[in-house]
């Protein structure tokens, strides 16, 4: 089949939907010109209204996104840089994830707000955000973390028809890696974790790009006699909690891998949820690999080491095993 | 001036009226230790929320703030629902979700009132934009207050809206004071509506007491909203007798004085209006005496029917965070 990479995928999800639904466009900072890389060709194909320049103005063009959601469109923004969402914080808090509940159902804001994560190159603490912990904080938003150019296309698809806001977190480690992509339309469910390798002695919930380093990891320890099952949520709210305590209740080991902080994160969250529902299938302690409570630091000497990667997960695995 | 037939200004009367008796029953309903959280009153700015919001169709929609409850009812909407709303009753425009400060009444195009100072105006925007794209022509009026507009929200919606050239108006329902700061003490420039040349849009003052000329202003507005012209920016010079909030609070501040309060009340919108109705032969006093009986029973209606209605199942606090729910989230 043919490969595309993670941002061609994107874009090809964006051209599709804005094909078929005439009330999908996008919004954002430079896009006409697909300066990054996911808008190649649309504006020349649908015009500048549909795939509109905005001013530097987060805060407003992420409103202007709820306003024309109110009135039945549904826009695509483009945050770029996912530190860049709290300039716009107060409108996805206060009336993205809030309208529909606060007005008593009477509106809903079906608006897709895509933000990359750029960690790891250089571009030190105010560039190098890893949020979508913290926004799971606020109730209403949907959340989604692809993990493959095929999640990234299947799972953007189902955010655009989705009722409600979704914010879709594109890892940048991932942008340049190339998979399989159908050429024609499917949906991803939200809230359908992927088991991207069966296994039956650690559970290692990975997310967004530490799925790749949790599956070799996994090759690794294969060659020890340890089996890893790794799985990849895909969306983070809503989360698939039955596959994950499926899992764990078969190998009894837990162990989740994210780029985000540790305080209150993914990671913290997936783990109360197996010690609540899961406590009695637990044979060792659970345990979470995650970036330090630290801001970004520039010199990658400095950087260095702040995100779990396989040779991590292949550490942690072993001594849980030995627990 | 272009002004409206007699009947579109009885109506506007009838509107003012209503706010003014809305709110005067609010307020005691408030001191009665009956309505929860805040409420913002528009009691004496009656006429630019009327005069505004009757310059647009039905269809046309209408972004207001957390003062808050003259912005759906000058755009037409029921009162019952208002009411039941701000004491948290199931029958309220938003079952008892959003109360005094987020009312909304999509049916009458009100898309909601946000209570995050300033948080509207972009919203405004995209709800005109939106329209823009679909190829209808309705306009989305913007109300907002002089505090709002130190907000950047107020900067990044002009700049966009008339970047893109959106059919949206602008209402600067300016009353002097964001809570007990006096707007001339926080801004070197007296008038708001002077930004509106920063941004290449028309920027006019009006009269914020004379219903007429609000209505007329915001007429033409719209009226080029809809033709294609972009937006503008419209203050309207105005003043609230109550304080910011309701409650002790603000009654204890000395931040503005009896005699400034004094001389706003002297053009009190509402006997204004009334003597221009008689003045010019729409209304005689009998007329205007009936009006005052039919919104004095339609308000003590309106109570009734907020009083009578159920309290929402708790249940319902759990329920349409989503419109498509989530497990664990809520429950559909
Ligand atoms: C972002 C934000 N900051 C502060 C407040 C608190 N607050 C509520 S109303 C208000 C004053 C607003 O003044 P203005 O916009 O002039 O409207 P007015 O109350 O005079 O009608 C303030 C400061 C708020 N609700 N939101």
């Amino acid at each position: 089949m043919r490969e595309l990479t993670f941002l061609e995928a994107i874009r090809e999800a964006q051209e599709q939907e804005m094909a078929r639904d005439p009330r999908v466009f996008i919004l954002g900072e430079d896009v006409s010109f697909n300066v990054y890389g996911s808008t190649g060709g649309l504006a020349e194909r649908f015009g500048l209204e549909r795939v509109r320049d905005t001013p530097i103005s987060e805060a407003g063009f992420t409103g202007v996104a709820i306003g024309a959601a109110l009135v039945g469109m549904r826009p695509i923004v483009d945050f770029t840089i996912a530190s860049f969402m709290y300039l716009a914080m107060d409108q996805l808090v206060s009336m993205a994830a809030k309208t529909a509940y606060m007005y008593g159902g009477q509106a809903h804001v079906p608006a897709v707000f895509r933000a990359a994560l750029f960690y790891n190159g250089g571009l030190a603490a105010q560039h190098s955000d890893r949020n979508y912990a913290m926004f799971m904080q606020v109730p209403g938003l949907r959340i989604a973390v692809p993990s493959t150019p095929h999640d990234a296309k299947g799972l953007l698809k189902t955010a655009v028809r989705d009722d409600d806001p979704v914010l879709m977190f594109e890892d940048g480690a991932l942008w340049g890696s190339r998979g399989e992509v159908p050429q024609d339309d499917y949906l991803i469910p939200f809230g359908q974790a992927a088991v991207r390798r069966e296994g039956s002695d650690l559970t290692v919930v990975a997310i967004g790009s530490r799925v790749r380093e949790a599956l070799t990891a996994a090759d690794t320890l294969a060659r020890e006699g340890i089996s890893l099952e790794v799985i990849d949520p895909r969306t983070l709210v809503p989360l698939d909690c039955p596959t994950i305590l499926a899992s764990v209740a078969k190998t009894g080991r837990a162990l989740v891998v994210d780029v985000g902080h540790k305080s209150c994160g993914v990671a913290s969250e997936i783990l109360a949820t197996i010690a609540e529902d899961g406590f009695w299938s637990l044979r060792a302690p659970l345990r979470r690999l995650t970036a330090p409570d630290m801001q970004i630091p520039f010199s990658p000497a400095l950087e260095k080491g702040f995100y779990p990667d396989a040779a991590q997960i292949v550490d942690a695995a072993r001594r849980l095993l030995q627990e | 001036m272009s002004t409206p037939d007699p009947a579109t200004q009885l109506e506007m009367y009838r509107r003012m009226l209503r706010i003014r008796r809305f709110d005067e029953t609010v307020k005691t309903l408030f001191g009665r230790g009956r309505i929860p959280g805040s409420v913002h009153l528009s009691i004496g700015q009656e006429a630019e929320v009327v005069g505004a919001c009757m310059a647009l169709r039905t269809d046309d929609t209408m972004v207001g703030n957390h003062r808050s409850h003259g912005h759906p009812i000058g755009k037409g909407a029921a009162l019952g629902p208002l009411l039941a709303e701000i004491l948290g009753k199931a029958t309220g425009v938003n079952g008892g979700k959003g109360g005094s400060m987020h009312l909304a009444d999509f049916s009458v195009g009100s898309l909601g009132e946000s209570s995050i100072v300033g948080s509207g105006l972009p919203v405004a925007v995209g709800a005109a934009l939106g329209a823009k794209m679909q190829g209808s022509d309705r306009v989305c009026l913007c109300f907002f207050g002089d505090g709002a507009s130190n907000e950047g929200y107020f900067h990044e919606a002009l700049n966009m809206a008339s970047a893109w050239q959106v059919p949206v108006v602008f209402l600067c329902e300016n009353n002097g004071y964001g809570v007990t700061t006096a707007f001339s003490s926080i801004s070197r420039v007296p008038d708001v509506a002077a930004r509106a040349a920063a941004y290449g849009i028309p920027g006019q003052i009006v009269d914020g007491q004379d219903a007429l000329a609000v209505h007329a202003a915001v007429a033409q507005a719209v009226q080029g909203a809809r033709d294609g012209a972009g937006p503008s920016l419209i203050e309207a010079k105005t003043y609230r007798y109550p304080h910011h909030s309701e409650g002790p609070l603000y009654d204890a501040i000395a931040y503005r004085d009896a005699s400034e309060l004094a001389a706003w009340q002297a053009r009190d919108p509402l006997p204004l209006f009334a003597r221009h109705l008689e003045d010019t032969g729409i209304a005689d006093t009998a007329t205007l005496t009936s009006i005052e009986h039919a919104i004095t029973a339609e308000v003590a209606a309106a109570l009734e029917f907020a009083e009578q209605s159920p309290w929402p199942d708790p249940a319902e606090a759990h329920r349409g965070l989503y419109r498509t729910p989530i497990a664990g989230f809520d429950h559909a």
